[in-house]
């Protein structure tokens, strides 16, 4: 428990214990924020630092839909001013268009998805649900949070230096060899690969304190049957990070020393080959799409049963599908790769592999509606929230049931079809998912209620608005237009001008997000205990709203019956 | 983005429906048109075969030699064609894939059209009905008391083997499609080298006399100029769409394998043409192979679909495809083509210092000296 740091600095630890008898002592500003070990505390920072960052990410995205929205360059020279650049040539104008979907991909998946689902959500509620007095290791939580936090302002640095064609680095979140190595110059795309390096290193950290926590802190009783699904779907989440992310590592290492220091990893001049790369990173990055949603299942299961006033439907099968999720999901990476010149036997394995995922996430599609199914449904926020990632990620699913096929990728690959569909499930998915789990719990964190009213509207609007950008997005990739380009030809201008209109609505939708969390703290109501009454069940609902600075001084000890599943 | 067009975005969202049935009675008629349009004699402007060079490989030969004179000297009657609206090309406002123009793409069509879309259109329509009847059936008025079932083995039993079944069933075409599309060429089929550089393709033959033709998008009007020295699109009457056109296309013929050897200069490229069910990365260091059969004559569009750069969406690829005479007829024109068994052309003399002149503009190709090609199966 002797983790506050005491509100006069760094003192040593003789002055912990005189806070103990105290359990909402909090430290002042500076120890509190910048010297964390309170898992609450970073993850709010976490959360906070998840919605800059996507409001940047967000923006680059805006500019990108203003720029596709009628066929010609339009804005990219302005923007490329807007970066700094005096006087940019042509290559310097579109190598901005390269930097933008870099940058978005890059914020988007590291920089807002990840923090905001496992570090924030994560780290508020894993300890709190398993009835934990806090993180395994708090220390090592405050600096996994640092380290995103420094990995984020070395990828902002690297828009603002030079790269091979202008300022930033366009080498796509992929980062592909060789337009990642010989095939662009300068800093930038360093200073990118290096903001990779700092985020993974804090995430891989967060895994190993996510894993020592669950498997170590769970309060008497509490077995591993036990735990809340949002539980299970961090620790899964973990070990895809413990495995996935040093491979990550390991390439894009491989990438700095190709890049500065003479290595031919990926050069085939020197008997490297470009394709190992794309199998280093895609063996993370498949596994790293789970990370971004799995935790969204968890949060997404939590409320579904909340508000059907139900146990999870086949609580088993829902924890064990995720878990052969995270399993499979190492073994299909190579269906990113179909064009590269795979054999026929590969590619036949890696699309029958493929579609052998649909089976466990099917499972838990069926397992959330069974559980709604006899239940006694109450339409609050988070579950029409979680109503909607239920029916866009089964969108978004299926399209990946026809992407899996590798004779008709050859058409498919890297087109907006892929766009829309990667969109629906992280974009429609993981987002909602995030929202879900905002309304869900941020009475829970602020001891404020939002407004339910301007929830529902902020559903609809952001429904409506992401579904007019990413639907037409199908017909523009079936009609073969490749992704990644700032530009198209007439043939395209129609569904491209209907999704810039779509993002405008999505954007309004975000004011009214922003317009609740305003509400809620000038006039919300004060949040009890359980706000969302008999049917939340888990035990962060038997703390205040907000918890106390450190909690369950006393274990709580789970009884058989309360918590049977 | 001006709001007064936006406004106009509503009538455009009605025609786009009815455009998508429109479309099928369009395009028999432009196909019914196609042959006449192709007829057409293009003129050759000097100024335009000075400017470009290997244009002049080209277009010269097609002065000397008029199309009436076709039946007796081959090497004349090749004229560029002009592409079908509509063919080969994306159409804007429609739903579905583009239409296919060779075999395996017509099969790969039928998979996702008759299999995958209605099979993900029911199961998505599936989920939905059922959010909606939990909605009306187990809302808090009608339903105030929540049942404890947590379980129910052969319900989850079910709805694990029936996507089972149905994953079965869309594997097997699919992996039949796969085997096809793999299928390695006849030994005699004809070779083509395909190599992607930054912002260009090039295309050499090398059962023709190992000829090279180098490919460049065709400049934009109202842009900054892409491509030095290239002239504008819709400067000459077989031009397809900007953005798609390019100087020299890929002539190939019709009805016959060719196998397509790929491979890239600098960075990966990747080689895709939508109509053709055809797309594989050009990877530097590697050759990746392919079959590909065209059954219909026609210009078939794509574009790089792997990002290479700031150009990356400046370096489309332009398909020409013609009966095996009229290719014969084309490889004729080009310095150093001939075809397979018979004698050489006889070279245009303006052409040979052209022909020099495109190889030395060409970079070497990457395989060279590299890594051991890797062929695909």
């Amino acid at each position: 428990m002797a983790t506050t740091a005491p509100p006069e600095g760094f003192q040593g630890h003789a002055e912990d214990h005189a806070h103990d008898h105290d359990h909402d002592h909090k430290p002042a500003f500076f120890a509190r924020w910048f010297m964390s070990t309170n898992h609450k505390d970073i993850g709010t920072m976490y959360l906070i630092f998840a919605i800059f960052a996507g409001l940047i990410g967000g923006a680059f995205s805006g500019m990108m839909r203003l720029e596709l929205a009628e066929p010609g360059i339009q804005y990219l020279d302005t923007f490329t001013r807007m970066f700094g650049a005096t006087n940019p040539d042509f290559n310097a104008t579109l190598n901005t268009w390269n930097v933008l979907i870099t940058a978005h991909g890059l914020i988007m998946v590291f920089f807002m998805v990840m923090p905001a689902i496992i570090g924030g959500f994560g780290n508020w509620f894993v300890p709190l649900m398993i009835g934990a007095p806090d993180m395994a290791f708090p220390r090592m939580n405050n600096i996994s949070f640092w380290l995103t936090v420094t990995g984020f302002i070395s990828l902002l640095i690297s828009a603002f230096v030079p790269g091979g064609y202008g300022l930033g680095s366009g080498v796509g979140w992929t980062v592909y060899a060789p337009l990642s190595t010989y095939g662009s110059a300068g800093p930038s795309t360093d200073f990118a690969i290096f903001s990779l390096h700092l985020a993974g290193a804090g995430s891989i950290m967060g895994a190993i304190n996510f894993i020592t926590t669950i498997f170590n802190m769970r309060a008497p009783g509490m077995t591993m049957h036990k735990m809340p699904l949002f539980v299970w779907s961090v620790l899964v989440t973990a070990f895809l990070l413990l495995l996935a992310l040093p491979v990550l590592a390991a390439a894009i290492t491989m990438l700095i020393t190709d890049r500065n220091f003479g290595t031919t990893f990926f050069d085939q001049a020197g008997g490297g080959d470009p394709v190992l790369y794309q199998h280093l990173f895609w063996f993370f990055g498949h596994p790293e799409v789970y990370i971004m949603i799995l935790p969204g299942f968890g949060i997404i299961s939590q409320i579904v049963s909340t508000f059907s006033k139900k146990p999870v439907f086949g609580y088993l099968g829902m924890a064990y599908a995720m878990v052969a999720i995270g399993v499979v999901g190492f073994i299909v990476w190579a269906h990113h790769m179909y064009t590269t010149g795979m054999s026929v036997n590969t590619k036949m394995y890696f699309t029958a592999a493929t579609m052998v995922i649909a089976v466990p996430t099917g499972i838990k599609i069926f397992s959330w509606i069974a559980t709604m199914w006899g239940g006694s449904l109450e339409f609050k926020s988070p579950l029409v929230w979680a109503m909607g990632f239920i029916f866009l990620f089964t969108v978004g699913g299926v399209t990946g049931v026809v992407l899996a096929n590798g004779g008709v990728d050859d058409v498919l690959h890297d087109t907006y079809y892929v766009v829309a569909h990667f969109h629906y499930v992280l974009s429609l998915g993981a987002v909602t998912a995030l929202f879900a789990g905002f309304y869900y719990w941020f009475p829970k964190m602020s001891g404020r209620m939002h407004s339910e009213l301007l929830s529902y509207l902020h559903f609809w609007v952001f429904f409506i608005g992401v579904n007019t950008i990413f639907f037409p997005q199908h017909f523009l990739g079936l009609q073969g237009m490749p992704r990644r380009y700032p530009d198209y030809a007439e043939a395209y201008s129609f569904w491209n001008e209907v999704s810039s209109i779509g993002y405008l609505i999505m954007a309004a939708s975000l004011v009214i997000w922003f317009i609740n969390i305003i509400y809620a703290y000038t006039a919300g109501k004060k949040a009890e205990d359980n706000y969302w009454g008999e049917g939340a069940t888990t035990l962060e609902w038997t703390l205040s709203s907000p918890p106390p600075f450190h909690q369950y001084e006393t274990l709580p000890v789970i009884d058989d019956k309360a918590h049977a599943h | 983005m001006k709001f007064a067009k936006h406004a106009g975005m509503l009538s455009n969202a009605i025609k786009a429906l009815g455009l998508s049935l429109a479309l099928i009675a369009i395009t028999a008629t432009v196909q019914a048109a196609a042959p006449a349009a192709a007829t057409m004699e293009q003129a050759a402007p000097a100024a335009e075969a000075a400017a470009a060079p290997v244009e002049a490989v080209v277009g010269a030969p097609a002065v000397a030699a008029p199309a009436e004179a076709a039946a007796a000297a081959p090497a004349g009657s090749y004229k560029r064609m002009k592409p079908t609206e509509g063919v080969g090309m994306p159409v804007d406002g429609r739903l579905g894939l583009q239409d296919q123009y060779s075999s395996l793409g017509e099969y790969g069509l039928w998979i996702h059209d008759a299999i995958l879309m209605p099979i993900i259109t029911v199961i998505s329509l599936f989920v939905l009905s059922l959010l909606l009847w939990v909605i009306v059936r187990f809302n808090r008025r009608r339903n105030p008391v929540a049942s404890r079932t947590s379980h129910n083995t052969l319900i989850e039993v079910a709805w694990t083997l029936v996507p089972v079944l149905i994953l079965v069933g869309i594997a097997v075409p699919s992996i039949d499609l796969l085997a096809k599309q793999l299928k390695p060429a006849p030994d005699k089929a004809l070779t083509v080298k395909v190599s992607g550089n930054q912002w260009f393709w090039t295309y050499s033959y090398p059962d023709n006399g190992e000829f090279e033709v180098v490919s460049y998008m065709l400049n934009l009007p109202g842009y900054p100029e892409i491509n030095p020295g290239k002239r504008l699109v819709g400067s000459d009457l077989s031009d397809g769409p900007g953005q798609f056109e390019v100087d020299n296309r890929l002539v190939l013929p019709v009805g016959e394998p060719i196998r397509l050897q790929i491979t890239a200069a600098d960075v990966i490229h990747s080689f895709a043409v939508p109509s053709l069910w055809f797309k594989l990365d050009a990877v530097p260091g590697r050759i990746n192979e392919k079959v590909l059969t065209i059954d219909k004559p026609g210009v078939y569009y794509g574009q790089c679909s792997e990002l290479c750069g700031p150009k990356h969406a400046f370096m489309p690829i332009a398909i020409e495809a013609l009966p095996r005479d009229k290719f014969n007829a084309w490889v004729l024109t080009q310095a150093g083509g001939k075809i397979d068994g018979e004698e050489e052309a006889a070279e245009p003399a303006a052409a040979a210092p052209v022909a020099a002149a495109a190889s030395a503009a060409a970079p070497a190709p990457a395989a060279a000296g590299a890594a051991p090609a890797v062929p695909a199966e």
